[in-house]
């Protein structure tokens, strides 16, 4: 694989039910940053069933769109997924080739990245390209302890899976022009069916909240998660906890954070009764800002975090929330005021 | 349940597992900013226990036999001795100096040549990730490299007979329900069961038990030893640091929890979150 003839930066563009996912956008504006760095052009392959989002990936940043739209492809089928993502990557060579580190991309990417024998980085929360086109990719390791630079020299395309919310989306131009070409996807393999898939109901995933406050063993029964969401339900957030509660069945998985759980990363991260393990801190340490409420001020959380409070949760959380309510009924008692008066 | 005594095949799982240096234990030399683990302790990477759980769980269900694998140092002949004990039948260290410094793609290689020389297998199950490289790859990289269908994140194995599979797979906000054909690969997350720990006597008798060790030589005839290790990695780690400058920790320690309460709202109104 002679590095040579590669060209060009290629995006993999997840879909689900037809609709785009947002990491796509974070990945075209980061690949657009490096295409124009090194002069080339900026693909985006979308595969899927009757999908509407051609143009968008375009005002997004990419020149040309490779659409596979098949039935075949409409749900996640790695065999299939894979096939038409080969194929395309040997005929068109790109140099660089980014998916979003989903539980699809992370599927994925390693079975296309074993199949053209190439290196594949997991997990990036940076990359840039240098000059030569050569990607320099960091990622954390060891549970996050670590930051590890990583490259590519030889092999390619070399390919990244890169975090969710971690880069910034590509603006939007509706001015921007671009290619859609059509591909034919010939797909025979049998050996995966899908039978089933399923989205729970209610609160999205708190992987996409903006603010999360989550609560830990500081506290002392289940009933007390009351607290945190009140908190959270003031601030239109999320709430989160660490692992012993969600073992402990006080709240459902889909709300852990850390190691085993989600990997998040609000613009507002509230730990509460929350030590800060490696393992929790795995999962929230790239949050935007990080306040942690804890009684012990050694606890390893006020390390990682911007604010630290070091107070008993029981007494400042039911301040805080008549505080919140206080200010926001001064400011609802003000517009009145103003308004009666007009 | 019959354990293949018959003419009837007998039913073949394969695990892989490999050692770790125990979380706490890794840190960054503050005077060389390289990474030390000459101090960690080294134990099995914690999913690997539940990966090596469902495969016991799959015995008892159809019989045969459960083979674990680890590439590593010489040392990790003591991984494969805690899967013994926690109920494996057969474990097969790869080790040799030519397997040192592989990526995944070179790791995946080397463990898709030793499963090709075990010869026949139903099943692979492998751990969602490790604690050390972190990177979940090496399970569907094998799958590719021996053309078998794969799932990865598996929470629930729903069904199994001897010619299909039928899992559910954990996505962000939900699940998928998967047919697999096997032979087939599968990467479990911790939430599949809890592994329970090995019982004394058992371990006693897994520190006797014969754990076979493979060069790359041994290998050679099924793969191109130029594929193992760093001369088959395409990647290269070219550094390692700490994740952060320390971040610059405001702390709120006086005062009563009401004065705390006003100030805590005054930054979040200040960085605009109210
Ligand atoms: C392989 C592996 C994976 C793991 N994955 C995860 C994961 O994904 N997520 C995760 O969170 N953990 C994970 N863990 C567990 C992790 O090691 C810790 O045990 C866990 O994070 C601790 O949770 P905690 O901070 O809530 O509890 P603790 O460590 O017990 O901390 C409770 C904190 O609350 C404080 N506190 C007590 N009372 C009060 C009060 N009234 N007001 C204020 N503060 C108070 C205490 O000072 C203490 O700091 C994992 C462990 C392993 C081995
Ligand atoms: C800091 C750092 C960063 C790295 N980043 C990358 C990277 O981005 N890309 C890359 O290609 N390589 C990377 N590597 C190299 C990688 O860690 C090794 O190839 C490692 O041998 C396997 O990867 P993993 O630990 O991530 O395993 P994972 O892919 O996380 O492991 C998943 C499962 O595969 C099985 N498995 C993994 N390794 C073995 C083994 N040796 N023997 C038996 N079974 C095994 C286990 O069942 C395990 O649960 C990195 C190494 C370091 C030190």
């Amino acid at each position: 694989m002679s590095s040579s003839e590669y060209e060009g930066v290629m995006v993999f563009a997840q879909q689900k039910d037809g609709k785009v996912h947002p990491v796509t956008y974070e990945l075209l504006g980061k690949g657009r940053e490096m295409a124009d760095k090194i002069g080339e052009s900026l693909f985006c392959v979308l595969l899927g069933s009757g999908m509407e989002e051609v143009d968008e990936l375009i005002y997004h940043g990419a020149d040309r769109v490779f659409l596979y739209d098949d039935p075949s492809l409409q749900e996640f089928n790695v065999l299939h997924y894979k096939k038409c993502i080969v194929d395309l990557v040997e005929e068109e060579k790109p140099k660089i080739f980014l998916l979003g580190a989903t539980t699809i991309g992370r599927s994925l990417g390693p079975r296309v990245a074993a199949a053209l024998r190439t290196g594949l980085t997991a997990d990036c929360t940076s990359l840039d390209v240098d000059e030569e086109g050569n990607l320099i990719q960091i990622r954390p390791a060891f549970s996050g302890s670590v930051m590890a630079t990583i490259k590519t020299p030889k092999s390619r395309p070399q390919m990244a899976t890169v975090r969710y919310r971690v880069m910034e989306e590509a603006k939007r131009d509706t001015s921007r022009r671009g290619e859609a070409i059509k591909k034919r996807a010939r797909i025979e393999d049998t050996r995966i069916r899908v039978l089933e898939r399923k989205e729970f109901e209610g609160e999205g995933s708190i992987v996409d909240a903006d603010i999360i406050v989550s609560g830990g063993r500081g506290l002392k029964k289940a009933e007390d998660l009351r607290i945190i969401r009140e908190v959270a339900d003031l601030l239109k957030g999320a709430v989160g906890a660490s692992r012993p509660i969600v073992d402990d069945r006080w709240i459902g998985r889909q709300h852990q954070v850390g190691l085993s759980g989600n990997t998040v990363r609000p613009k507002l991260y509230i730990a509460c009764g929350i030590s800060g393990s490696v393992q929790h801190l795995a999962g929230m340490r790239n949050s935007n800002f990080i306040i942690a409420i804890n009684k012990d001020p050694s606890a390893p959380i006020f390390k990682e975090a911007h604010y630290g409070f070091v107070e008993d949760l029981y007494e400042l959380l039911p301040e805080l929330i008549a505080e919140i309510k206080r200010r926001r009924g001064m400011k609802t008692a003000c517009i009145t005021e103003r308004s009666m008066r007009i | 349940m019959g354990h293949g005594a018959k003419d009837e095949k007998e039913f073949n799982v394969i695990v892989l597992v490999k050692q770790v240096p125990e979380a706490e234990d890794v840190r960054i030399d503050p005077d060389t900013g390289r990474l030390d683990r000459s101090s960690a302790e080294a134990v099995t990477n914690p999913f690997d226990l539940n990966a090596i759980e469902v495969a016991n769980r799959i015995k008892e269900r159809l019989g045969g036999k459960v083979t674990c694998i680890s590439m590593g140092p010489l040392r990790a002949d003591s991984t494969l001795r805690d899967s013994l004990a926690r109920g494996c039948d057969r474990g097969i260290l790869l080790s040799d100096k030519k397997f040192g410094g592989a990526d995944t793609l070179a790791t995946s290689y080397t463990l898709s040549c030793a499963i090709k020389k075990i010869g026949s297998f139903d099943l692979i199950v492998c751990g969602e990730k490790t604690t050390d490289g972190d990177t979940g790859q090496v399970g569907p990289e094998v799958a590719e490299q021996l053309d078998i269908p794969h799932a990865c994140f598996v929470e629930e194995i729903k069904a199994i007979t001897e010619s299909s599979l039928v899992v559910r797979r954990k996505t962000e906000n939900g699940y998928m329900i998967l047919e697999l054909k096997l032979p087939a690969l599968i990467s479990v997350t911790k939430d599949i069961n809890e592994p329970p720990l090995p019982l004394l006597k058992n371990k006693i008798k897994a520190r006797k038990a014969e754990i076979e060790t493979w060069s790359a030589s041994d290998l050679s005839e099924i793969g191109d030893v130029e594929r193992f290790g760093l001369t088959g990695s395409p990647t290269r780690v070219v550094n390692v640091g700490s994740p952060h400058v320390e971040k610059e920790t405001m702390m709120i320690e006086g005062g009563s929890s009401r004065e705390k309460a006003k100030k805590l709202v005054d930054i979040l109104e200040d960085l605009g979150f109210l």
